[in-house]
């Protein structure tokens, strides 16, 4: 493709940018609750959802994963509503609910036909204050996240080593933990644990409510009123920035594992959204984790796994939106004929190649082009759009970035890209991880923590 | 993709429960779903819906060229679909992705067991989406799958072979396969195995691709800001990329179990997955509405299921427990299975089959039929809000040649389905003193084990 074409069509794209995105509505209770409205009256639908200031990254060390067993425990019942019936009366309704938990937020959700919305928040409600937290209750569902851990972790060779990949790039940096907790924590966690996280944390001046669908925003705030609005406040303790101490000089791992197929993670302090001096560093960081991994034609595509065919799959990883400085990962598993040394180096190799000339052009263009395409098919999941507004102003962003977000992208220059990653992927920076196989047939078995059951064989 | 992801599924969020990966489970009326039909000069089988708030249109092109369609050659009907973007004309690998990319359209490919697929998501701004499409029917009418090419994705086909041999789940759901289908198409791993996926030569792509991925054995849904008149304009470019050739020949049926059949694997694992069940259900077979409101109340329906509420809510034994019918071409399976520690396997298993058996000779409650009811027809405008989901119905209907009313008379056939019907259908489609059960995981993998 001639290079002319290709810039004919960004300039073609202009028009189509922003500004066709519906308003957010935004509101306050007077207890301190956040309210964000978007409407989107494709179809007669709603999702309305509840997020905390709260997650993996506010625990203490010994009690880590404490947030996700919290949310857990979310659908164990309040005094009004008896265990799993918040569960069972949205379904009834023909409702889908769930929650989840990250670094920065804990959030829970339904997605309903837009005139049970008075259903969810009567019980979202409810739970925000009242929840019941009992011990039996807990000694069983402590049990289900410890099979989730096994499920997700113990048995995944990539998940054991992306953990121990961020527990040593982080010194003091709360991301060193993983969101699911330490098997050794979650075995000692108590139902008093669990009652002080959530006295600490669930208040409506630490919840944002998000609503997106075929709704009036003035109705959906009277109705959040009537719910949400007789909740008593808390004192919820502020947030220290928790900046990560400088590193000096590469760290290195090896993670052994009965596994196939070796990994290399390699990852670089970078700064976010919010931490950033210069705030058009982390969209420059963007575009560059673009150029490298976004698509087929990016460079990773077309250089490690088409051209030096060194690499059987090979990702670039950063995003700007988080509460704490993060970092800018890249990794991979080499083909059968290459060492993971090989791969590495094959990486470091296109870091100095962006570090020695900027990107061309063409890729520019490209990553600009698939961005402003990208923000039109996000218009399609009204979820996706609620779950934008809601991690954002979790973290402590202000929605209205993600407007802004385009035209950010599209201000960034070659060199700019080029300076941030002189800038930040420096060896003195750098943290790998490296995913050595121990061999499937040849392992003991993994020793049990805990007895009970009989044995399958 | 022939491997899986690896940073982007990293620990960062946790969920409360999983979906199901039904592959299509939906229950619908069509408010203000009107599905246009019909077919191109070619053969090409047509289903289209405008959706004109957003400037965007998604394609869907369907061949029934699956795993099924692999014959001695597991692996070929992947490795082909994964190819066909691979070269094109006079363009390489890069300069198609260049294409693709440089207009912000996201070009896919897909191949499962019944179906293989190529997508396209565009804007539909007319310079965007005339260079989008054009390299998309360049791509379908003249592939030219370069050795190179090959060798290079086999390479990486083997690289996502070894990777199976390291997921449990991934082990545990080709053992059941096998078990369940033995020498019938659907028995074969998608992928193959390492010695198919070797044998697999450049004329063996190239039949493959000749002999399947023509019009009369196409089906291609469109979704989204574009008339009628232009999705059939866009068709017909699409359609006039194929030759006509034939539809692909009817499967072998599928055999019932004779018997029971349990499966052990070891694993160097702390957990043990279980997977029970038989062959199941056809798309469009008159019991499936049966089978689908009583297999909710049993395990279709998340935390509020039978399941989840005797082995994960009143004793912790698992974090995901389900049961689901995966309806295809021929009695695709019925699948139970659960995840627990290896220590409790046993237990674990045991109630999964006796929930089984339970609801097999009681069937379920009027209370729980209600409520299944009103989750389902309650829950049907969810299931179609969206271009992305309603294109997904949309080949499916077009695929498996479901009535064009199946939207709009979904929700009445779950309301008609009576505890009768549900007891009636279990009872001749399930047998639980014959099923397969995959127990994997626990102990060292035995020093052979590789396969």
């Amino acid at each position: 493709m001639k290079q002319k074409s290709l810039i004919a069509f960004v300039a073609a794209l202009v028009w189509l940018t922003p500004a066709m995105a519906a308003t957010v509505h935004e509101y306050a209770l007077d207890n301190g609750m956040k309210i964000l409205i978007k409407e989107d009256h494709r179809a007669p639908v709603v999702v309305s959802q509840v997020w905390y200031g709260v997650g993996s990254a506010y625990e203490p060390m010994g009690t880590t994963g404490m947030s996700h067993v919290l949310e857990h425990m979310m659908f164990k019942g309040t005094e009004k509503h008896g265990p799993g019936e918040f569960s069972r009366v949205i379904a009834a309704h023909g409702g889908q609910e769930n929650a989840f938990t990250s670094r920065d937020y804990t959030a829970y959700y339904q997605q309903l036909e837009k005139s049970r919305l008075p259903i969810s928040f009567e019980m979202e409600a409810d739970r925000m204050r009242n929840l019941r937290l009992t011990a039996e209750e807990f000694a069983k569902e402590v049990n289900v996240v410890m099979e989730e851990r096994r499920l997700r972790v113990e048995d995944d060779p990539q998940s054991i080593a992306v953990e121990q990949f961020f527990a040593t790039a982080f010194v003091n940096n709360p991301y060193r933990i993983p969101v699911i907790g330490w098997m050794e924590d979650l075995q000692q966690m108590t139902v008093e644990d669990l009652r002080h996280w959530y006295q600490t944390w669930y208040a409506p001046n630490n919840a944002t409510l998000v609503v997106v669908g075929d709704v009036e925003p003035k109705e959906v705030l009277e109705l959040a009123k009537k719910y949400y609005g007789p909740l008593k406040p808390s004192n919820v303790p502020p947030v220290k920035s928790r900046p990560e101490i400088k590193q000096r000089g590469t760290k290195r791992i090896t993670v052994k594992v009965p596994a196939e197929l070796p990994f290399v993670i390699m990852g670089y302090h970078v700064p976010t959204l919010k931490t950033a001096a210069e705030d058009w560093e982390p969209y420059a960081l963007e575009v560059l984790s673009a150029v490298l991994d976004d698509g087929d034609s990016a460079r990773f595509a077309n250089e490690l796994i088409r051209g030096q065919q060194i690499a059987a799959s090979a990702d670039a990883g950063y995003s700007l939106y988080s509460r704490f400085s993060n970092t800018f990962t890249l990794d991979g598993v080499p083909t059968p004929g290459h060492t993971i040394a090989e791969l590495e180096q094959a990486l470091r190799d296109q870091v100095k190649k962006i570090q020695d000339a900027p990107p061309s052009a063409d890729e520019l263009a490209r990553v600009k082009a698939q961005v402003v395409a990208r923000d039109v098919y996000e218009r399609d999941s009204v979820f996706y759009q609620a779950m934008r507004l809601g991690s954002l102003t979790t973290m402590g962003l202000d929605w209205k970035v993600l407007d802004e977000y385009v035209d950010r992208i599209r201000a960034i220059t070659p060199e700019q890209v080029q300076q941030v990653a002189q800038k930040y992927l420096t060896d003195d920076q750098l943290t790998i991880a490296i995913l050595e196989p121990l061999p499937l047939s040849q392992m003991a078995s993994v020793p049990q923590r805990s007895t009970g059951g009989a044995h399958v064989h | 993709m022939f491997i899986k992801g690896t940073m982007q599924r990293a620990i960062v969020v946790f969920v409360l429960f999983t979906g199901l990966a039904t592959g299509g489970v939906i229950a619908a009326e069509t408010h203000g779903v009107k599905i246009n039909h019909w077919t191109t000069d070619q053969g090409v089988r047509v289903y289209h819906v405008e959706a004109p708030e957003i400037p965007m249109v998604e394609f869907e092109l369907q061949f029934d060229a699956g795993a099924a369609r692999d014959g001695e050659l597991g692996g070929l009907a992947m490795l082909t679909n994964g190819l066909i973007a691979e070269g094109a004309a006079d363009l390489d690998a890069s300069a198609i992705a260049a294409r693709f990319e440089s207009v912000g359209a996201i070009y896919g490919n897909s191949s499962q067991r019944d179906a293989a697929s190529l997508s396209l998501r565009s804007l539909t701004d007319p310079p965007l989406l005339n260079q989008a499409l054009e390299t998309f029917v360049l791509v379908l009418g003249k592939p030219t799958f370069p050795q190179d090419s090959l060798e290079r994705e086999r390479s990486r086909m083997l690289v996502g072979l070894q990777s199976e041999q390291e997921s449990l789940e991934s082990l545990s759901e080709k053992a059941f396969y096998k078990a369940l289908y033995n020498s019938h198409p659907y028995a074969a791993p998608e992928r193959g195995t390492e010695a198919t996926v070797k044998a697999i030569k450049r004329e063996d792509v190239q039949r493959f691709f000749n002999d399947y991925y023509v019009a009369s054995n196409a089906v291609l849904a469109i979704v989204g800001a574009v008339t009628e008149e232009e999705a059939r304009s866009l068709a017909g470019k699409i359609g006039s990329a194929l030759k006509k050739g034939q539809p692909a020949p009817a499967l072998p049926p599928v055999a019932s179990l004779e018997k029971p059949n349990t499966v052990r694997l070891n694993h160097p694992s702390q957990q043990a997955h279980i997977l029970m069940g038989q062959p199941g259900v056809r798309r469009g077979d008159p019991d499936y509405f049966a089978l689908y409101v009583g297999n909710h109340i049993l395990g279709g329906s998340g935390l509020v299921s039978r399941l989840a509420e005797e082995i994960r809510e009143k004793r912790g034994l698992s974090y995901s427990q389900y049961s689901y019918f995966a309806p295809m071409r021929l009695e695709g399976p019925y699948i139970l299975g659960l995840q627990t520690k290896v220590e409790q396997a046993e237990q674990a298993r045991q109630l999964l089959h006796d929930e089984l058996k339970k609801f097999i000779a009681e069937g379920p409650t009027d209370a729980e039929l209600q409520a299944a009811k009103q989750n389902i027809t309650g829950g049907f405008p969810l299931r179609i809000a969206g271009n992305s989901k309603i294109v997904g119905y949309l080949g499916m209907i077009g695929f498996y040649k479901l009535p064009l009313d199946y939207l709009e008379t979904f929700n009445a056939n779950i309301e008609a389905v009576t505890k009768e019907q549900i007891k009636a259908a279990f009872a001749k489609r399930v047998n639980p003193e014959k099923l397969v059960t995959v127990v994997a995981g626990g102990e060292a993998a035995a020093p052979d084990a590789g396969g």
